[in-house]
């Protein structure tokens, strides 16, 4: 796959000499959803703000669809539409008058098909009259992805989408950015809601301390991170579990009624077959078992904590 | 170029001028109607002509150029920095719009907005004074390079600001004073001899001296020192504009 965009050696620097990212490499995949993490801080509103031309890097090139965001501004901004981690919004426009504004901004004339389209898909179309003052919350917000849209970008950076989003309208957003995708967009965001990665993305890169820790597949970091536990629901309460059964890592809950075996999806051999087999000679009757796959949440707090 | 941009950032500014119409055009009218009854009419009785002229005719192009800078000044520094205050400057600075746009977008609808305010007063002017423009080609060109150079003022002084107080004091501590010092009310001739070296460092002097010549064909400096001077203030503007976007300062970390 090309990179859309590529990110060499970025640093920057803030006056008063505070470094929020140290020497970043990452491509970014065209039309994949990227999910950034990353603890309070981190730096993934730096990193994106370096790369849309809000903050000036210390250090390193961008380039977006191959132009370099400093020398070719006009045509790699072209390229990109931001929705800003802040409720940055004017009070006294209206919907449909701040979407042409954004449209103007990016070099396009009125298109009120495009408009409205884009009002319908993030169910602001009863509101498009209304000035912005007048609408809720997860409203503004929507407005906000609504202007990043509004020139027709190949390239949607969301900063924490769906932060004061309702459930509902949060799993509607996520058809909308997934349609973005069938589109071809590409899309890199930022969440706290590791839900929202799990769900969405291709790609996870995690950030902290203003460094990249780690960038992968989706799939394939859950399953080299992921841990997985088989639970065995008793027949029978246990007080203790068997001498026999001893080697294995097994813990005994919910007061004897539940065996709890946790092993690497990684290892060739899971061992279950074995452990069942033994469970069985023991005596150890069961009605029951299931198995379960930590969550990217899981995996991501391991992370965090080893740094 | 995009013109686009410059068309969006200019419709925005204006629209913000229909929302506040009270504010934006009501107000300087109301006072320099004030203006010319207090000082025009009923002070102005009791003057005698200054220059041959009657002196609330007189006072018609000082007190144009008074609301005229502080217009400008005004709208500009508003305009830039409300963006700012509110944070959703990010759009523009992360779309493809160049420095001279952003410039020609602000500065140009400030400038309008205070040549509209002039062209109203003008008009309201005429109902308390017999008003005679002599040079109105001439007139109309101070007009406009003073509305621009002003609103470039205001920009640099609203991306200068970081918060409410500095956006109006240099407005009220410097601009304002200037203006009155400037001859707006006087013919700097009525000054002692020493004010009247002194006020030669006043810039607004020369504004006002030669937009009163093309009203009266009187001023009090030579017509082509006005003239030089008023587009040297301009280049100064442009310069410090220049140098704001060639360093980012203020509007990027
Ligand atoms: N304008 C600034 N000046 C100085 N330091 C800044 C500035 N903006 C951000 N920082 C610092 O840079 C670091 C990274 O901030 P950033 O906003 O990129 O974090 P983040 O990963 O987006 O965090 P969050 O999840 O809270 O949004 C923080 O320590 C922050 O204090
Ligand atoms: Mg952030």
């Amino acid at each position: 796959m090309s990179a859309i965009i590529s990110i060499k050696n970025l640093s920057k620097t803030y006056e008063g000499g505070f470094q929020a990212l140290k020497d970043i490499n990452l491509d970014i995949n065209k039309g994949e959803i990227i999910a950034l993490l990353g603890p309070n801080g981190a730096g993934k509103t730096t990193l994106i703000s370096a790369i849309c031309g809000i903050v000036t890097p210390t250090a390193g090139t961008i380039t977006v669809g191959g132009y370099d965001i400093q020398k070719d501004y006009r045509a790699a901004r072209s390229l990109i539409g931001l929705v800003p981690q802040e409720m940055l919004i004017e009070t006294f426009e209206s919907v449909t008058g701040v979407m042409e504004f954004s449209r103007g901004l990016f070099g396009k004339g009125k298109d009120p098909a495009h408009v409205e389209k884009v009002l319908k898909s993030l169910s602001l179309w009863d509101k498009r009259n209304n000035k912005l003052m007048t609408l809720s919350g997860g409203m503004k917000r929507r407005v906000l992805i609504g202007k990043a849209l509004a020139h027709e970008p190949d390239i949607l950076f969301l900063d924490e989408p769906t932060a004061g989003v309702d459930v509902e309208l949060r799993k509607e957003m996520w058809n909308t950015i997934r349609d973005l995708k069938q589109a071809g967009v590409t899309v890199i965001l930022t969440t706290h809601y590791i839900e929202e990665a799990e769900e969405m993305a291709d790609r996870i890169g995690v950030i902290d301390h203003g460094e990249i820790i780690l960038v992968e597949e989706k799939k394939s970091l859950m399953q080299k991170l992921g841990e997985k536990n088989l639970k065995l629901h008793l027949k029978e309460k246990i007080n203790s579990i068997p001498e026999s059964l001893a080697n294995y890592n097994l813990q005994l809950n919910a007061d004897g009624m539940e065996l709890l075996y946790s092993y690497d999806v990684q290892q060739e051999d899971t061992g279950i077959t074995a452990l069942l087999d033994h469970i069985e000679e023991a005596g150890i009757q069961y009605r029951d078992l299931e198995t379960k796959q930590s969550s990217l949440e899981e995996i991501f707090v391991n992370l965090v904590k080893k740094q | 170029m995009n013109l686009y941009a410059v068309k969006a950032i200019y419709k925005h500014e204006m629209d913000r001028t229909w929302r506040t119409l009270a504010q934006s055009i009501v107000s300087p009218v109301l006072s320099t109607s004030l203006y010319f009854i207090v000082f025009g009419s009923a002070i102005g009785s009791r003057m005698s002509d200054i220059d041959g002229i009657a002196y609330a005719a007189f006072l018609v192009p000082g007190l144009l150029m008074l609301s005229l800078l502080t217009q400008s000044v005004s709208n500009a520094s508003f305009g830039i920095y409300f963006p700012r205050f509110l944070g959703t400057i990010f759009e523009i600075l992360s779309a493809p719009v160049s420095t001279m746009e952003i410039v020609l977008g602000y500065v140009g609808a400030a400038a309008s907005k205070s040549l509209l305010v002039g062209a109203i007063i003008l008009v309201t002017s005429a109902f308390f004074v017999d008003l005679q423009i002599m040079h109105p080609v001439l007139m109309l060109t101070f007009l406009v390079l003073t509305s621009l150079t002003f609103s470039m003022l205001g920009f640099i002084i609203g991306i200068w600001a970081d918060n409410f107080e500095k956006l109006q004091i240099v407005p009220l501590l410097i601009i304002t004073p200037l203006t009155f010092l400037g001859g707006s009310f006087y013919s700097i001739s009525m000054l002692p001899e020493f004010w009247q070296k002194v006020t030669l460092f006043n810039p607004v002097v020369y504004l006002v001296s030669g937009f009163r010549w093309s009203f009266y064909e009187v001023s009090d400096v030579n017509l082509w020192v006005c003239i030089g001077m008023t587009v040297f203030f301009l280049l100064v503007c442009i310069a410090g504009i220049y140098w704001i976007f060639k360093t980012g300062y203020r509007l990027k970390n």
